[in-house]
């Protein structure tokens, strides 16, 4: 059912793309519009979609199952963004111990905890002890069927 | 005139790039001694600060500390060049989104010239920009401001080894500049080899002070046009532009920004066939050669709705600084990043794994690869070049088989950021 909600999602993102990208042309150009500008009829590029900061971007592979319910899968490829903030909520790449590791980020005003989508695996809490930094945030997963 | 309305360097230098670069993607290797092999796995080409505090020397075959990287744990990797050019190109772009004139002198390091026009405070400027590079790629760098570039690498070589100063330092209107200077070995100096150090020492010259004060014409007959230079920059008088610049030992960069935009694929090939010739010169005439070539194409940061930017890095074969050989590596690479459709502002191609000439050591088991003699003709090709104009004679396009060909890698890390078989892997628990 998740499932069906996001394709739904794209959709909509990819409608709005085609419409958009003319008007922008319009907008930056100096002068008359040219009808000919060779990048408005060029195929949609994933990457203007999934990756606005290049400079920023890495891909990660996921590595177990404990984010399943977060929709994130064995073997799936994330799309993480270092230069977004990881603000409570966000699904981030975190640095525990020296590891890397895909984790939901929650903070409120007494505490900081790194959640897996899986019950069988409970919160890290983040202490002054904990070895512990973000690595980047994570903006798009990619699976492959 | 007074310093604040000079122009103004700042010199941004990668903390051990290569070693930085690994450790982005082991995280668990931070504060570890690190060190990076060269091509062939054959000598150290970088270290950790760690590595060097163990005493491992730069340019050490490996061989000789195998011990010390046995008695230490030391973690040894092969170079990773394809690895090392992408995040390099990222770090110049960090720099480049947040200031405009970003010249870039080698794999690791930019000179940028800041705006003198505002009041504004220039240290907490550089911070901010070093603070930007490390969150957004990841690799921690040294800024060092001056009025001169000579000056700013001094500046660097401060910030970069005192912790108090968190990675920036500002030479410029410094009362300290003297003391500083003094307590600078004037082989430090930028562009005083090994060669000129003894003649200078020679002549009772010892350090970067010595050599500021030193007379500027008995220099020049010592040391030519290029040690006034340096005297003049010593004295706050700027003089070496990026062409000028003494050679970097580390890598060897062309790259230009075009006159007008260039969308297809045939103009872009004579550009880049003309930037490769050009850096193809400058390693025959450091009398080195290069193991690998990094090809970049940009639209530029600035055009938001249809910007593109990739890079590619080939390995060669075998160590060269033949014309034909490195544009068919330079073409290769071309045909594979360029996307039609957009309109390119700007391409570079870096060289990286310098070697000096003839340095063949081949690994044990790799074929052996059949070297193309084609010195006399290089030879012949830049003195002609050199007495008519860069463009007399000028290669076209070239084809060169693909050589089947195996190099010793025993410790290369994944190619994290370039390949797809190669992703660093997260795990979902911990």
């Amino acid at each position: 059912m998740k499932k069906d909600s996001s394709i739904a999602e794209i959709f909509d993102i990819d409608q709005k793309t085609t419409v958009i990208r003319p008007l922008f042309t319009c907008g930056v150009s100096a002068g008359f519009p040219s009808p000919a500008e060779d990048h408005i009829d060029r195929k949609l590029d994933l990457n203007e979609l999934l990756i606005p900061h290049p400079t920023s971007t890495f891909f990660v592979r996921v590595a177990g199952d404990s984010m399943t319910n977060a929709g994130i899968a064995h073997g799936d490829i994330l799309v993480v963004d270092r230069s977004i903030e990881a603000t409570s909520g966000k699904v981030i790449i975190a640095i525990v111990n020296g590891e890397l590791t895909v984790k939901r980020f929650e903070r409120n005003l007494t505490s900081c905890l790194l959640i897996a989508a899986n019950p069988d695996y409970p919160p890290v809490e983040i202490t002054e002890e904990t070895d512990f930094s973000v690595w980047g945030v994570v903006t798009s997963v990619i699976h492959q069927f | 005139m007074p310093p604040s309305l000079k122009k103004v360097f700042a010199l941004v230098d990668c903390n051990n790039f290569y070693a930085s670069c690994e450790r982005l993607f082991r995280p668990e290797l931070n504060g570890k001694p690190v060190v990076i092999l060269s091509n062939n796995d054959g000598c150290i080409v970088a270290r950790s600060n760690e590595a060097k505090a163990l005493g491992i020397p730069m340019g050490a075959p490996l061989f000789k500390v195998k011990y010390l990287i046995a008695k230490h744990g030391v973690h040894v990797f092969s170079s990773n060049y394809a690895l090392y050019g992408d995040l390099s190109h990222r770090v110049m772009d960090v720099m480049r989104q947040m200031e405009c004139h970003v010249e870039v002198y080698s794999i690791d390091e930019a000179f940028l010239s800041l705006p003198v026009n505002k009041i504004w405070n220039r240290l907490d400027y550089v911070a901010e920009l070093r603070e930007r590079v490390r969150k957004h790629v990841g690799i921690p760098v040294s800024i060092g401001i001056a009025t001169t570039k000579t000056l700013a690498k001094i500046a660097n070589r401060v910030a970069k080894k005192n912790p108090q100063y968190q990675g920036v330092f500002d030479l410029v209107g410094n009362s300290q500049i003297d003391q500083i200077l003094q307590k600078t070995e004037v082989g430090d100096v930028w562009g005083i080899g090994r060669r000129n150090t003894e003649k200078l020492n020679n002549r009772g010259i010892y350090t970067a002070l010595d050599l500021k004060r030193a007379d500027e014409t008995s220099i020049r007959k010592q040391l030519t046009v290029v040690g006034a230079r340096t005297v003049m920059e010593l004295n706050e008088i700027p003089c070496i532009s990026l062409e000028k610049a003494p050679p970097c030992p580390k890598s060897i960069i062309t790259s230009r920004t075009f006159g007008h935009p260039i969308s297809d694929i045939e103009n872009l090939r004579e550009a880049v066939i003309s930037y490769v010739s050009i850096a193809a010169e400058k390693l025959r005439k450091q009398e080195v050669e290069a193991d690998n070539l990094n090809l970049y194409i940009t639209t530029g940061p600035f055009d938001e709705q249809s910007s593109y930017s990739n890079n590619q890095t080939i390995t060669l074969p075998r160590p060269t600084s033949s014309t034909p050989d490195l544009i068919a590596a330079a073409l290769k690479c071309l045909k594979s990043i360029y996307r039609p459709g957009y309109r390119y502002r700007k391409a570079g191609v870096m060289f990286a794994g310098i070697v000096k000439q003839g340095y063949k050591q081949q690994g044990l088991f790799a074929p052996a690869i059949p070297v193309k003699e084609d010195k006399p003709l290089m030879a012949a090709l830049d003195k002609i070049n050199g007495k008519w104009g860069r463009s007399t004679i000028q290669y076209g396009m070239t084809t060169d088989a693909e050589k089947p060909w195996s190099m010793q890698q025993a410790w290369k890390s994944p190619a994290y950021t370039t390949n797809w078989h190669e992703l660093p892997v997260v795990k979902t628990m911990s």
